[in-house]
């Protein structure tokens, strides 16, 4: 593509892409390093004779096993797995539904409903946490997965109606026309004809549903209070820090084990996560 | 021979019955969790509750209160000084990361997905390693600014307010680049080469074809992106709660921080529920411009 010399090219696009790609990644080096590093090595001021922060030649599972004897790590994997994996499926069908029925049908209000979506949206979760802390509350599901389960699809809902709705916008009015036709109702053309030709589209909104509601933190954090129900991030942070005290190695350990699942869902699906992304820009 | 429908499935022939069976779980959800809290969170900022005691009506009291508290004064400034500053490195740095990986050059695919990997890891634990990066006394940034000569003694990164500041928003922006640079991407994607091309064999040089043809069609995009990247920025809380929980000295609040700190922290529920509600003037308007935008690049 770069026209002219080779330092051009180095200039111009290997020197900046280098040093995008460290920025952007070495956190993770180090979230990894430090994970496997003994807490001998670890706990070295910066400026001590002879330290290499970025090598060790002693790699430990020590903080691993910490995590997982130690601490409830387990039960909060699992926590967050069922978490996300619930409020995914329910935002799913509903996003699916709705996105259908704004797209593809014809009822009063459907443009005030649809631009009503739009804006919860862009509601975002700390704005109305604490009443919905009391809410949550109310309805004796404070302190559950439940809390989290329902609560997660208020921000997942909308995103996936909104690109569902550009999915099934694409798909041309005769299909539905020829099954009904045929003899389908419009319940039966819309479940066996319309909902499968638009699952790339759902394939992207549940990986994007999937990785925000293991990201959610907030909600999380105020509306789980016993130790045993928190999810991943709630828990590494409540949990592995005592008072001023920070355990860095079983904390980047638990925060590489946290991610793992995320990340090897998204290496599954890069190209629906991706359209997922700028579908739900673009609109 | 499809059977008839059912008798029970008749009505669903009909789209407004269909349209409105299949909004109803949508509306109940978002009802419950979001129309209602909205309701609540208003009635709740004017009445005086804590934990456990219901309170009663107070009026605007609590939004006078907190309008001459220094604190919430410091992270509405905040605020502003940390959305306004991240939304230009991370739309300066998108953009140029965008036009990077528009080229083709081996292992692009890959690139482009390890790229978005700080986007996809949960915040709050990748904010953990920014976190043991600025530690004071184990800080590897420091260790390499000391190595290659440019400071002598160690640079107490969260212990400082402006330094604290500088963090968060470094963090942020790591955050955030990936988002810009990969959206914006598929922005670029959709400008035909040809264009430049033209332009290109009529002497345009390179900063001219981006001035005059790349960011003019590139624009609807980077508005819709920038709108969402502020909403989500102005309402940000992970990092700083991470980073700093606020401090030192609540110098480096925002407004979710603070609220928490008061309505969940202290238990003070109506403060801190005024305090959040003192967001939506904002966010309200910013996503009534991002809707007249929209309406306007449809109707043209």
């Amino acid at each position: 593509m770069i026209e002219g010399a080779i330092w051009r090219k180095w200039v111009f696009f290997y020197a900046p892409m280098g040093l995008f790609l460290l920025f952007l990644l070495f956190p993770f080096y180090w979230m990894v390093i430090t994970s496997v590093r003994p807490d001998g090595e670890l706990y070295r001021p910066w400026n001590a004779i002879n330290y290499n922060p970025f090598w060790t030649w002693k790699p430990t599972l020590d903080h691993v096993r910490y995590l997982f004897e130690e601490t409830l790590f387990a039960s909060w994997l699992w926590n967050t797995m069922f978490i996300a994996l619930m409020s995914t499926a329910i935002s799913l069908v509903c996003g699916v539904f709705a996105g259908y029925a704004l797209s593809r049908l014809n009822f009063p209000f459907a443009g005030s409903l649809g631009t009503g979506i739009f804006i919860t949206y862009l509601v975002p979760q700390t704005l109305l946490f604490i009443p919905l802390a009391e809410i949550v509350r109310n309805y004796r599901l404070g302190d559950t997965p439940w809390s989290l389960i329902l609560t997660y699809p208020t921000f997942l809902i909308p995103f996936c109606t909104w690109l569902m709705m550009g999915y099934f916008k694409a798909v041309p009015k005769e299909l539905e026309e020829c099954a009904r036709i045929d003899g389908a109702s419009r319940w039966q053309a819309m479940l066996y004809i319309i909902i499968p030709v638009a699952i790339p589209g759902i394939l992207s909104a549940g990986i994007f549903a999937f990785t925000l509601s293991w990201n959610e933190f907030i909600y999380a954090l105020v509306f789980l209070s016993s130790p045993e129900q928190k999810t991943v991030p709630v828990g590494v942070t409540s949990e592995l820090i005592r008072g001023d005290v920070f355990f860095w190695g079983p904390l980047m350990a638990g925060a590489l084990l946290g991610s793992i699942p995320v990340a090897i869902a998204y290496s599954f699906f890069v190209e629906h996560y991706v359209a997922g992304l700028t579908g739900s820009v673009k609109g | 021979m499809p059977q008839a429908p059912r008798p029970r499935l008749r009505l669903l022939e009909d789209e407004r019955w269909l349209a409105l069976v299949l909004l109803v779980p949508t509306m109940v959800l978002l009802g419950m969790f979001i129309a209602y809290p909205f309701v609540r969170g208003i009635l709740l900022s004017v009445t005086n509750s804590r934990v456990g005691v219901p309170g009663e009506f107070v009026g605007l009291a609590n939004f006078y209160k907190i309008f001459n508290d220094g604190i919430f004064r410091t992270s509405v400034y905040n605020t502003f000084v940390y959305t306004g500053v991240t939304t230009v490195f991370k739309l300066s740095l998108g953009l140029w990361l965008a036009m990077l990986l528009n080229r083709n050059f081996r292992g692009k695919a890959f690139t482009r997905a390890f790229i978005l990997l700080p986007f996809i890891i949960p915040t709050v634990l990748s904010t953990f390693a920014w976190k043991w990066m600025f530690d004071p006394t184990f800080s590897v940034l420091n260790w390499l600014l000391y190595h290659f000569g440019l400071i002598t003694g160690r640079i107490n990164w969260l212990g400082d307010p402006d330094l604290a500041m500088i963090s968060i928003i470094i963090v942020n922006i790591w955050r955030g680049v990936p988002f810009f640079a990969i959206s914006l991407l598929a922005g670029l994607q959709t400008i035909s080469p040809e264009l430049n091309e033209a332009a290109a064999i009529d002497g345009a040089r390179p900063w001219q074809r981006f001035w005059h043809i790349t960011w003019p069609l590139l624009l609807p995009v980077t508005m819709v992106v920038v709108l969402f990247s502020v909403i989500q920025t102005f309402a940000d809380f992970q990092i700083v709660y991470v980073m700093t929980g606020g401090g030192p000295a609540n110098a480096t609040h925002l407004f979710a921080t603070y609220a928490y700190q008061i309505g969940i922290g202290t238990g003070l529920l109506s403060e801190g529920a005024a305090i959040s509600l003192a967001m939506f003037p904002i966010l309200f308007l910013v996503v009534i411009i991002q809707l007249l935008y929209i309406r306007r690049v449809e109707v043209r």
